[in-house]
């Protein structure tokens, strides 16, 4: 691919169609005997959108290899009979429900660095947060396996550093500095090596408490703090839009 | 960014050319991580007198504002030359015995860095280098190169066919490839990695190379075909383009913009004697 960037000023990959053999990929998977995980969120009216994602989860994301999908849910009795595949386990977790969205969304990287604590980091080796609402056209592979994987937002793709979406108000945790940044990462799709994400979702929570406290919330909510943090810890591959592509656009 | 060379491997390892990377985020990424990097290198009979330059040309270029640890593995010690090093760095010898021909002696390199870190180095070194002693640094060598497994593309067969690479052909050698395979053909001169890495595998390198002993034959190449050997089923996690290996005797190509480390013009005849 010459057309596109493949590779960070850090030496990280940037993943596209056409830069890899997953093959090659799938053999040194294997080897080596990984466990990934999946932690998506089914609250309130979302829950519309847990067929639709299983099926196709269950059919494309790391096909051939042991997935297990962590499924948080307010609503567990909206969860019709679904057929997973033999490698693969689905884990229905209840949750609470709180008013708004965003908080739903915040709460997110709390309950994630939680629940990896006491039960995931036993479970798999890497862990990966999808948004609910999205499903899989094509296989997603063992491409996207590394520590820390961010993926580049395909709204922000062609735009320029100054006019991408991050938060710019100091008083807010997740502000980055005028002028600064990498890339746009969408808060849909990102994960890495369980440790690594534990970092992440707890600096993010950090954040988003602080920011709580001096009655201040960021642009786009957790997002905005995921931008932060991957500013300042850079991600060791980053996944391009093809691995969320917003419909709409 | 560079479009005229390949810079990611089909198994999405980066490959490292001038203009992929930009050295300031490297640095403030690795720097405040304390790491201490070791380098090995071999100065066995006549090669201690390439020791002087190496070492001179590495104060300048290789890994500046790291802490170093350069162990220059000789059966000579008298013969290596006293070199003023920066703060942070440090030179030790490592006395070894001399076998009685080049090529035995530059496949014992993996049986004796492999125990060197079994002993000592995996106290002291986070990555380690393992290089040829007859080469000189042009140019930085910084943490760009820092990785899992290392190896380097031989400057020769860069841009060469992969039918043409100077894999060992035979198939009774634990070194072979069959045509048709095999990614890169990497230089023997520069390899390196995590010490538990590199550790892991000099040892099957060093495994390799004594089954073929045990055989009754020596891979085309020495200890470089076992190497590449390696690297094909256990592929390299970052790979060098030939800036940091170079040939002094070829002719510099379009895609060369910068030669960082590269041979010492010498006869060989003269010096494996």
């Amino acid at each position: 691919r010459r057309d596109v960037l493949v590779l960070t000023p850090w030496l990280a990959p940037i993943v596209w169609e056409g830069t890899f053999n997953r093959d090659i990929l799938n053999a040194q998977y294997m080897q080596k005997n990984l466990v990934t995980g999946v932690v998506t969120f089914a609250v309130k009216k979302y829950w519309f959108f847990i067929e639709g994602f299983m099926s196709s989860a269950n059919k494309y994301f790391l096909a051939g290899h042991q997935v297990n999908f962590y499924l948080f849910t307010d609503n567990p009795e909206q969860i019709s009979h679904l057929q997973m595949a033999a490698e693969n386990h689905l884990f229905v977790i209840t949750v609470q429900n709180h008013s708004q969205w965003q908080d739903i969304s915040m709460s997110r990287m709390d309950i994630i660095s939680r629940y990896i604590l006491s039960q995931f980091q036993y479970e798999v080796d890497y862990l990966y947060s999808i948004d609910i609402d999205v499903q899989l056209f094509e296989h997603i592979g063992v491409e996207i396996i590394d520590t820390l994987v961010g993926t580049i937002s395909s709204w922000q793709y062609t735009a320029r550093r100054e006019s991408k979406s991050y938060e710019t108000r100091t008083e807010s945790q997740a502000a980055i500095p005028k002028g600064e940044g990498d890339f746009y990462y969408t808060a849909s799709f990102y994960g890495g090596s369980v440790a690594e994400v534990y970092k992440l979702t707890r600096a993010c929570f950090k954040g988003v408490m602080e920011d709580r406290k001096n009655d201040i919330e960021a642009r786009w909510h957790d997002e905005s703090h995921l931008n932060k943090y991957l500013l300042y810890h850079k991600p060791t591959r980053l996944l391009s839009p093809e691995y969320y592509w917003d419909e709409e656009l | 960014r560079r479009q005229d060379v390949l810079t990611v491997t089909p198994w999405l390892a980066p490959i490292v050319w001038e203009g992929t990377f930009n050295s300031e985020i490297l640095d403030s990424a690795y720097r405040p991580l304390n790491l201490t990097i070791g380098v090995t290198a071999f100065a066995i009979g006549k090669y201690t007198r390439f020791v002087g330059h190496f070492l001179e040309s590495a104060e300048k270029h290789f890994m500046k504002g790291y802490r170093v640890n350069y162990y220059i593995f000789t059966d000579n010690p008298e013969t290596i030359p006293d070199v003023q090093l920066q703060p942070g760095r440090r030179f030790v010898i490592v006395p070894i015995k001399k076998y009685p021909s080049w090529q035995e002696i530059s496949m014992r390199r993996m049986e004796a860095i492999n125990k060197h870190i079994a002993e000592t180095s995996h106290q002291e070194v986070d990555y380690l280098f393992c290089l040829d002693i007859d080469m000189v640094f042009y140019n930085a060598w910084g943490p760009e190169t820092l990785g899992d497994i290392v190896a380097a593309i031989h400057p020769g067969y860069f841009n060469v066919p992969r039918s043409q690479f100077p894999y060992e052909r035979r198939s009774s050698s634990a070194a072979y490839i069959p045509d048709g395979e095999g990614d890169f053909y990497y230089g023997g001169a520069v390899f390196g990695g995590l010490v538990k890495k590199v550790y892991e595998f000099t040892k099957t390198c060093h495994m390799t190379i004594l089954m073929d002993k045990a055989n009754g034959i020596m891979a085309a190449w020495q200890e470089e075909s076992h190497l590449n050997r390696h690297f094909l089923s256990h592929k390299p996690s970052k790979v060098l383009s030939p800036e940091y290996l170079w040939d002094d005797r070829k002719p510099k190509p379009p895609e060369i913009h910068l030669i960082r480390f590269s041979t010492v013009d010498k006869n060989y005849k003269e010096v494996r004697d």
